[in-house]
């Protein structure tokens, strides 16, 4: 199991060929509370980088993009009724969505935990 | 998601207390401000529940001088629509500044001092941070040679609001509980000389308390150091202010908005309606005739998406009929909440309106404010 981050603070936790999406516990801290989020739709199709979720606090709006290519399987439900899971529990509980990675080599490019943590420091 | 940098903004004398108590700080009206601390939500709530203290020192506060109080009346009679003349001493009121087109240069606080508390022919103003050098220069050009304004930049001024304010305050001044909802005066916090009212811009009851900028850190710590009070940022300032219903200058209205299309008909006194004599008063009095083709509303939107600044408001068939001017998930109310602009024929509680945000249609109704009950304690002479 794999944990990489993006310049833009999401994360990619890659299980077989799934990759778990959500944003890093320095992300949730800068946001703030969390009272919205716009799910993308399942069998949407992202390449890297592209806008894939949406994910509001009181103050302002931010975008979530895809840190790898591939399909969306699976939206964390829980979000609709509980945004604020992506504060209490960023990593696990306040995943966003589940896609199914089809370059897992795209990964490469991205940050490790020893990295993300030099790049938030 | 990175803040830019802080480097060049002014500074309050607040500004190392904010940094010290784990503030964020980011930019407003040209000032390194704390947009929160603990998190806006938990500082909106706190306000709405107990006392939050706010740095505010960015506002402008002004001292208008005029050889006396009748002349200084007349001459600010001129550029605002309010009814000044009928302020007792040390009684507050909300008014605009107003162009020759009946456009908002701004929204201030006018205070006639109390009894002894100043010269005959001075009242206290406080404008907003991002309009302040606006503002001197336009009320200085208007009333060239017949009053003065004097910008004191050597004052702080800070808010403490909610429902407990009056219990910390009146701890240290006794003037605390005497003053009613837009009533002011001069007092001591602590031994420190300061000018306190019953005002601010929460929705709740509360104070804002004028002090010298080299005392602010010594007000500051007393009042925060009790058990009841939070520090708080801009960020629950403006979620608060949004449920009572309050406009943010430059947001829910600007220079090109007279103040009847803006839903702010109580800023303008009703002896001045039918005598007029203010800038713009042809243009706003034939408003008030013959109704606004635009309004300002509260509106409600179903669900907890956000609907912020921008977003177009359009009716069922998607005809355009105006656009959001603040907006965001409210954390008292738990609603998605705006206001915003729309046709003066729909702007009645209770009608359909739609919301356009990242192209998907936002199902709301235009709602009564505030969003939530103001709570101010009223009191009369």
């Amino acid at each position: 199991m794999t944990t990489r981050y993006t310049q833009d603070h999401e994360y990619i936790r890659l299980e077989g060929n799934i990759g778990i999406v959500g944003i890093s516990n320095y992300a949730q801290e800068q946001l703030g509370d969390i009272v919205f989020v716009e799910l993308p739709a399942i069998g949407a199709t992202f390449k890297k980088g592209d806008e894939a979720a949406v994910v509001e606090s009181v103050k302002a709006a931010s975008e979530i993009y895809a840190p790898a290519s591939g399909k969306v399987v699976e939206i964390n439900d829980a979000l609709s009724d509980e945004p604020g899971l992506i504060n209490s529990d960023p990593a696990n509980g306040g995943w966003i969505f589940k896609i199914e990675v089809s370059d897992s080599g795209e990964l490469d490019s991205l940050m490790d935990e020893a990295a993300y943590a030099d790049h938030t420091a | 998601m990175a803040d830019g940098s802080t480097n060049d903004l002014k500074k309050t004398a607040l500004y190392d207390r904010h940094v010290a108590a784990g503030g964020r700080i980011v930019e407003f009206g040209g000032y390194a401000l704390p947009v929160q601390y603990a998190g806006i939500v938990a500082e909106h709530n706190h306000t709405r529940q107990a006392a939050s203290l706010f740095d505010v020192s960015h506002m402008g506060q002004v001292v208008v001088t005029g050889p006396d109080h009748a002349t200084t009346i007349k001459a600010l009679e001129t550029i605002t629509p309010a009814d000044l003349a009928s302020l007792a001493p040390g009684e507050m009121r909300y008014t605009v500044l107003l162009n020759a087109n009946g456009g908002i240069e701004d929204d201030l606080i006018i205070t006639r001092p109390a009894k002894g508390q100043a010269e005959d022919g001075v009242m206290l103003m406080v404008v907003n941070a991002a309009r302040k050098a606006h503002d001197l220069r336009f009320m200085q050009e208007a009333l060239e040679g017949v009053v003065r304004f004097e910008l004191r930049a050597d004052l702080s001024l800070i808010a403490l609001q909610g429902p407990r304010a009056v219990e910390v305050l009146a701890k240290h001044t006794a003037l605390a509980e005497q003053l009613g909802f837009m009533q002011a005066g001069p007092t001591e916090i602590g031994g420190i000389k300061a000018n306190i009212s019953r005002s601010g811009y929460t929705g709740e009851d509360g104070f804002e308390i004028s002090i010298a900028n080299g005392d602010a850190e010594a007000v500051f710590d007393l009042l925060v150091a009790d058990p009841l009070v939070e520090p708080a940022g801009l960020g629950a300032r403006d979620s608060l202010r949004l449920e009572a219903g309050l406009c943010l200058y430059g947001h829910d209205m600007d220079d090109t908005i007279d103040p009847v299309s803006a839903s702010l008909l109580f800023a303008i006194g009703k002896r001045r309606r039918t005598e007029g004599g203010f800038t713009g008063a042809d243009k706003v009095l034939a408003v008030i005739a013959d109704g606004p083709a635009k309004k300002r509303v509260g509106i409600q939107f179903e669900g907890r998406q956000p609907v912020r600044e921008g977003a177009e408001l359009v009716d069922a068939e998607g005809k355009s009929l105006g656009t959001v001017t603040s907006g965001t998930f409210a954390p008292t109310a738990q609603a998605s909440i705006a206001m915003g602009y729309v046709p003066a024929e729909l702007a009645t509680p209770g009608q359909p309106v739609v919301a356009m945000v990242r192209g998907k249609a936002i199902a709301g109704t235009i709602a009564k404010t505030p969003f939530v009950p103001q709570r101010y304690v009223r009191k009369t002479n």
